[in-house]
């Protein structure tokens, strides 16, 4: 199974954990370590992508262009990944200026349903060469059957590869094993898992993806990333080397620059709070906690139920400006079923 | 009373939500409805309702050029290139409600006046549409506002192929529409397609960055002009605001549709298509003055 790739996210999903607060020192760093490791690619920039740094989900430190030139400065053997979600991110104001800085792969991203709006750019980035990957995000929230269809419209585009991301860490493991296989054998592309550890998954999960023949994994050193954080890539290659299937990278020199940067960027070891199990549970993305933590405390509502609320509502990522909708609802549903108490008291 | 003829080209959601528009307006008629697809639910929508249809697009605008005098294009941007030469030739006023931003951008409630005298105006985006009245309520009351950002999210039922294959000249143009229009140094507009069920109702929030901002001028600037909007789009709603959270000025708006052509939610339909009713009505009676 050394036909396995390996895509590092440890830049790009870290980005949330540090409320998109990454230096250029730390990318400088990270790259010039994680360099000679024999990963595919290292998938730099804010966690929702090139052109996302926004009141709505959170503004970078440094700007897309100066994440990416730092970390083409260190990559050499390692493609440099840039990823976008249509609707953030467009061809003149963003990916243009990657390709220019010299990115060669681009995960275009969008919900999982949604996949016709990744064409314009799949396809042009496919006519300028560039390596491409189509990404389904929330990959819970829709049937096989559909994501079939969706992932289709993306290898139509040129797509060279779909990955299934499980953005809240929703995923049981039978849900995995049988919609990786399903995709496998009804899709002629490389097929992807992204993995996040909200029900403390992310490594199992990504091992099951890849007995159920997926041939990418995205993953994250120490499992830097959103809310429970993601598959940690070095624990799945330690276990993939216990289990006898080689990978062709270098676990010790990972584990090195998991201990003595990752550690260090890290503003807490990565951790399932009750908040990343809540939203595991309610199949929201985990990207929101940060949100969702603020707006409990404003409006004095319980983050759990705001959490519960959202996943029955099925919002989807990008549409951080409910959560207050959300805290305002039921901080008013609360006040009347206090007042209906009130009333019941009264009789 | 007499009434002047439109053309619409492209049968699609907005193309259909406009045709039932057209049809209750007191001074415009719908004269040829035509697209490219002979299967669309618009077309036959159109046959149902007696309108003049065809496949051949705007082929059929060039065979009957009396067809019309006024033309929607609701194709998109792509198409629109492609007719808008055509349309200045055949000397039709041309309404575009794709992100080509080949017209004069108009937004109603602000520059309608101009707009009757060139001879193709663009429609900008449905979020263009809802945001940019309101943030150039904004910039008159603080025009030192730093940057504007403008979330729109519609619902994925209600977006259909033409929107979704636009999506990246959408975010684009909305952008480029916001700072042309208010002066604002610096925006950035953002569009989600929400795939919830029941389907949400199209929703904008605009945050400003303002340094030391005047919710009780704000509020009653952005009061205003929501009322000028709801003249013509009667399901515009500010739902939030403007409050000050973060650092920011949030305001949220919400458009309830007419339920013409797709059910209620689908705001994001009838804000473009209720502006460019409004600017052809305008238009046609100024021509109905004249004749």
């Amino acid at each position: 199974m050394s036909q396995i790739i390996f895509f590092d996210s440890t830049l790009r999903d870290g980005s949330h954990a540090l409320g998109h607060q990454l230096s250029a020192a730390n990318i400088k760093e990270y790259c010039r370590q994680i360099d000679t490791v024999g990963l595919h690619t290292v998938i730099v920039g804010h966690g929702n992508g090139l052109g996302a740094s926004s009141l709505q989900v959170g503004l970078s430190a440094i700007p897309d262009k100066e994440m990416l030139k730092t970390a083409r400065k260190e990559l050499k053997m390692t493609r440099l990944g840039a990823f976008l979600i249509p609707g953030f991110g467009t061809i003149n104001d963003d990916i243009n200026p990657a390709i220019e800085i010299g990115v060669d792969l681009f995960c275009v991203a969008t919900h999982c349903t949604e996949a016709d709006v990744t064409r314009q750019h799949i396809e042009y980035l496919r006519k300028k060469n560039k390596e491409t990957y189509g990404v389904l995000m929330m990959y819970h929230m829709a049937p096989k059957e559909r994501l079939v269809e969706e992932a289709l419209k993306m290898q139509s585009y040129g797509a060279q590869g779909v990955i299934l991301m499980d953005s809240a860490g929703a995923s049981t493991p039978k849900m995995v094993s049988e919609t990786v296989s399903y995709l496998v054998q009804n899709i002629g592309l490389k097929l992807g898992f992204h993995a996040h550890n909200n029900m403390g998954l992310a490594v199992a999960n990504s091992l099951i993806a890849i007995q159920s023949g997926a041939l990418i994994v995205d993953g994250t050193l120490r499992g830097f990333g959103a809310g429970a954080g993601n598959c940690q890539l070095e624990v799945l290659i330690g276990l993939l080397s216990k289990m006898g299937i080689s990978t062709g990278l270098d676990l010790y020199k990972m584990m090195d620059v998991s201990d003595n940067i990752v550690s260090k960027i890290m503003k807490k070891p990565q951790e399932i709070s009750s908040i990343s199990l809540i939203s595991g549970i309610a199949g929201v993305f985990s990207g929101f906690a940060n949100h969702v933590k603020r707006a409990a405390k404003r409006f004095k509502v319980d983050p759990r139920d705001i959490f519960m609320e959202l996943g029955k509502r099925k919002m989807v990522a990008g549409q951080e400006d409910f959560i207050i909708d959300v805290a305002m609802y039921l901080a008013g549903k609360k006040g009347s079923e206090k007042e209906s108490y009130d009333i019941e008291s009264l009789l | 009373m007499q009434k002047i003829k439109v053309g619409i080209i492209g049968t699609g959601n907005i193309g259909t939500d406009l045709l039932v528009k057209v049809q209750r307006s007191e001074f415009l008629e719908c004269g040829i409805f035509c697209g490219r697809n002979p299967d669309s639910e618009g077309i036959r929508k159109a046959e149902s309702m007696g309108v003049r249809t065809s496949c051949e697009s705007i082929g059929a605008i060039l065979r009957d050029q009396n067809s019309c005098e006024i033309v929607f294009d609701a194709t998109s941007a792509s198409v629109h290139r492609q007719n808008a030469p055509i349309l200045k030739k055949l000397k039709k006023y041309a309404i575009d409600l794709t992100p080509s931003k080949i017209g004069k951008m108009c937004v109603p409630a602000i520059n309608m006046k101009e707009c009757l005298d060139v001879s193709n105006v663009n429609l900008i985006t449905c979020g263009g549409q809802a945001a940019i009245p309101i943030i150039s309520a904004i910039m008159k009351v603080h025009p030192d506002t730093e940057y504007i950002e403008l979330v729109s999210s519609i619902s994925s039922k209600s977006a259909g192929p033409g929107t979704r294959l636009n999506i990246d000249e959408f975010t684009q143009t909305t952008r480029d529409a916001i700072e042309s229009f208010t002066g604002v140094k610096k925006a950035k507009a953002i569009i989600v397609l929400n795939p919830a069920e029941p389907p949400v109702l199209m929703h904008n929030t605009i945050y400003a960055k303002i340094k030391k901002p005047s919710l009780i001028k704000l509020k009653k600037e952005i009061g205003k002009m929501a009322k000028l909007i709801q003249k013509y789009v009667p399901g515009y709603k500010i739902t939030l605001g403007p409050v000050l959270e973060n650092d920011r000025v949030t305001t949220m708006i919400e458009v309830i549709g007419r339920g013409d052509y797709l059910p209620k939610y689908s705001g994001n339909l009838d804000i473009i298509t209720c502006a460019a009713v409004n600017i052809a009505e305008e238009y046609a009676k100024r021509k109905l003055l004249l004749k």
